[in-house]
């Protein structure tokens, strides 16, 4: 016991000297060192870089699905994601109506024990919206009911949603998003002014918060809503809707999908024989076609990480090698002062580690540089740093030098000390 | 009195493949502590190989080798490297020092792989470095001496550890003859002491410093005699 404590202690001492060697010899042969270090580094730069890039997708992506509302189904002719071939049979289908979402409320009142809260239908088109001089071409202007801010997570800036008066009466009114608000009222409140959607005024009653956006995409903050029965274009009844429909809090997703899928056959008057005509979307859709960008950005990742930690690798076992060879002499000068093999095979390890650990630090550091240009550049990524990132940074220098230094580590370990004296 | 070295009929050979060079043909030696012997001879007849042999830095292709009663054949790797540590101090001829650290560096690393903490080290290795002169040199790097110095340096580090046997090859083979002399006189001191010492010279005069003189030729030992400092030594 006292034996194993006394050899830990001078484990200690002998690690501590190898550190102090090291140290020197980094200091003594600094380009040697920076250009050993320099794949370590790249490579400490890719698993980082893509870690960071990983995790900001991620994130991005939870805070965009958060916009589509937690528990909100998206009834509709069209699936989410990729169509393919199949565009043509999802064209032919009959369209939703606003009606159709009538109905589904009904359903849902008759339903007892109904896992469903609410169904909202919502159109969209886009058109250009002005006042004064400002204004914006393309916005999308979104028709749906005053029980919208139920099923959409959107908070108000100022002002409030349209009133279940101005809904039915179909009163030309009009929420802006917040960027809308920004380019067309500059530094004044919009409340109470008119802005003018397809030559008709509507009068702005509030504006949303801001929401962000996810590379571009979904951004609900260019949108506008407006009733239904007030949407800038003829026949407001007879528009393809999407109905969203929103669940109980803490119901069974796979069950109220069931009820949901009954009720719109009811909607439709499918005959049992007959399969769905209509989608039902749920925000995993868009999870599954996020994954493989994920997936692609890991694996270059990965990849470039596992050749430049490689290319490293061989670089450091290398010029470990040579640092041998060179310093031949003073191994046998330490085998004869005392110095067990294991003090030697320590020694080298120790110089092949801490070169990495140069390299991944340097990596580190590029990456955090490159992280505070790329906010720069494009604010709208999230990056996100983790605490895991510096660990897998630290563990792959490590144990890159562990690999490549072991070799001439337990050459140098394994040296006959008198013929190591006589080297010169 | 168990003598320090005992060893009979030690050879060497080393395999060249087509040729086989014996450097060492059966020699036999005993040496009792603080005797102060110099190993003669010309160049290539087996010097430092048998230094090599007696400092546990090499093992004979045959024959028997006994340290301090203890045979060295059945120790292991580490059993032979603590050995080293604890009862040997080599002194070479072209120093050997760390040329990056400082003279105490130098000379405390010996109890680094003794394993002693930092104060003792610090403390033992400037008693050293007193003990040879150099109390006022231990900041300084190897380049900033003089050769006598370094090889002061190397003579404390040798010493540190309080070993039972300090072996020199040619310590004063890169020194001008005053500073040899210089070291000579430090040897002698650490000899009346009562420190073992064994030393390879080519040098009469050198030789001369020691009470026994062995002279090695072709591998064999063909002398083996009290020098006249012996004999005084004795008669005294
Ligand atoms: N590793 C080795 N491989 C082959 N031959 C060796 C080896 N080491 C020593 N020898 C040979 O053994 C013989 C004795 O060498 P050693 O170094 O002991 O001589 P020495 O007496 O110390 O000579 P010097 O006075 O020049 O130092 C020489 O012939 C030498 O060539
Ligand atoms: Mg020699």
């Amino acid at each position: 016991m006292k034996h194993t404590f006394r050899e830990l202690l001078r484990f200690r001492y002998e690690l501590y000297e190898s550190l102090r060697i090291a140290v020197e010899q980094v200091l003594q042969h600094k380009t040697r060192a920076a250009l050993t270090a320099l794949g370590v580094m790249i490579g400490v730069l890719a698993v980082s870089l893509m870690g960071t890039a990983v995790a900001g997708i991620d994130k991005g992506f939870n805070d965009s699905l958060a916009m589509f509302g937690k528990d909100v189904f998206y009834v509709g002719r069209w699936p989410w994601g990729n169509v393919g071939d199949e565009w043509r049979t999802y064209r032919m289908r009959p369209q939703f109506r606003f009606d159709d979402a009538v109905r589904v409320n009904e359903i849902i009142s008759q339903t007892p024990n109904s896992l469903l809260e609410l169904a909202v239908s919502r159109d969209e088109r886009h058109r250009r919206v002005r006042f004064g001089n400002n204004s914006v071409e393309g916005v999308q202007i979104v028709g749906t009911s005053h029980t919208y801010p139920q099923v959409s997570p959107a908070e108000m800036k100022e002002g409030r949603f349209f009133s279940e008066h101005e809904d039915v009466s179909g009163i030309r009114v009009v929420v802006l998003g917040h960027d809308i608000a920004d380019v067309l009222f500059p530094g004044v409140s919009p409340i109470g002014k008119s802005v003018i959607i397809r030559n008709q005024p509507f009068e702005v009653v509030g504006v949303f918060a801001r929401q962000g956006e996810f590379l571009g995409l979904f951004s609900l903050d260019e949108m506008v809503a407006v009733p239904q029965k007030a949407s800038p274009s003829a026949r407001w009844d007879r528009r393809d809707v999407q109905i969203m429909i929103k669940m109980r809090e803490g119901a069974n997703k796979n069950l109220a999908m069931q009820e949901i899928e009954g009720a719109i056959r009811r909607v439709r008057g499918l005959m049992p024989e007959f399969p769905n005509d209509f989608e039902i979307n749920r925000t995993e859709l868009i999870e599954a076609e996020l994954g493989p960008v994920k997936k692609g950005v890991t694996m270059a990742g990965i990849f470039i990480t596992g050749l430049s930690l490689f290319v490293g690798a061989i670089g450091i076992m290398n010029i470990t090698f040579v640092a041998v060879r060179e310093r031949t002499k003073e191994i046998g000068t330490r085998r004869a002062i005392g110095a067990p093999r294991r003090a030697i095979l320590t020694q080298f390890l120790v110089e092949a580690v801490f070169i990495c650990l140069i390299g991944g630090a340097v990596g580190l550091v590029f990456t955090f540089i490159i992280q505070e240009m790329f906010k720069n550049i494009m604010p709208a990524f999230p990056l996100v740093f983790s605490w895991d990132l510096l660990f897998i940074a630290v563990m792959a220098s490590v144990i890159t030098g562990i690999l490549s230094g072991f070799a001439p580590a337990w050459t140098a370990a394994r040296l006959d000390p008198a013929e190591a004296l006589r080297h010169d | 009195m168990t003598p320090v070295i005992d060893i009979r009929d030690v050879w060497k050979t080393y395999d060249l493949g087509e040729t086989k060079v014996h450097a060492l043909r059966g020699v036999s030696l005993q040496i009792m502590p603080n005797e102060y012997v110099a190993i003669m001879g010309p160049s290539g007849s087996g010097k430092s190989t048998l230094m090599n042999m007696l400092g546990c830095l090499d093992t004979p292709t045959s024959g028997h080798y006994e340290f301090k009663g203890q045979n060295v054949a059945d120790m292991s790797d580490n059993e032979l490297a603590r050995v080293r540590n604890k009862e040997l101090g080599f002194v070479f001829q072209s120093f050997n020092l760390l040329a990056r650290s400082t003279t105490l560096r130098n000379v405390e690393l010996p109890l680094v792989y003794a394993g002693l903490d930092p104060e003792e080290r610090r403390e033992r290795a400037m008693k050293a470095c007193e003990q040879v002169g150099l109390g006022n040199r231990w900041k300084h790097r190897p380049n900033e001496l003089s050769g006598g110095q370094r090889q002061r340096v190397a003579i404390a580090r040798a010493l540190v550890n309080d070993p039972s046997l300090i072996l020199a090859d040619e310590p004063t083979g890169n020194l001008d003859s005053k500073t040899g002399q210089e070291i000579m006189a430090l040897l002698e001191e650490l000899h009346m002491k009562g420190n073992t010492i064994v030393l390879v010279t080519h040098e009469d005069d050198i030789a001369a410093h020691a009470h026994r003189k062995i002279r090695l030729f072709d591998g064999q030992v063909v002398e083996d005699s009290i020098t006249d400092r012996g004999m005084q030594h004795k008669s005294r």
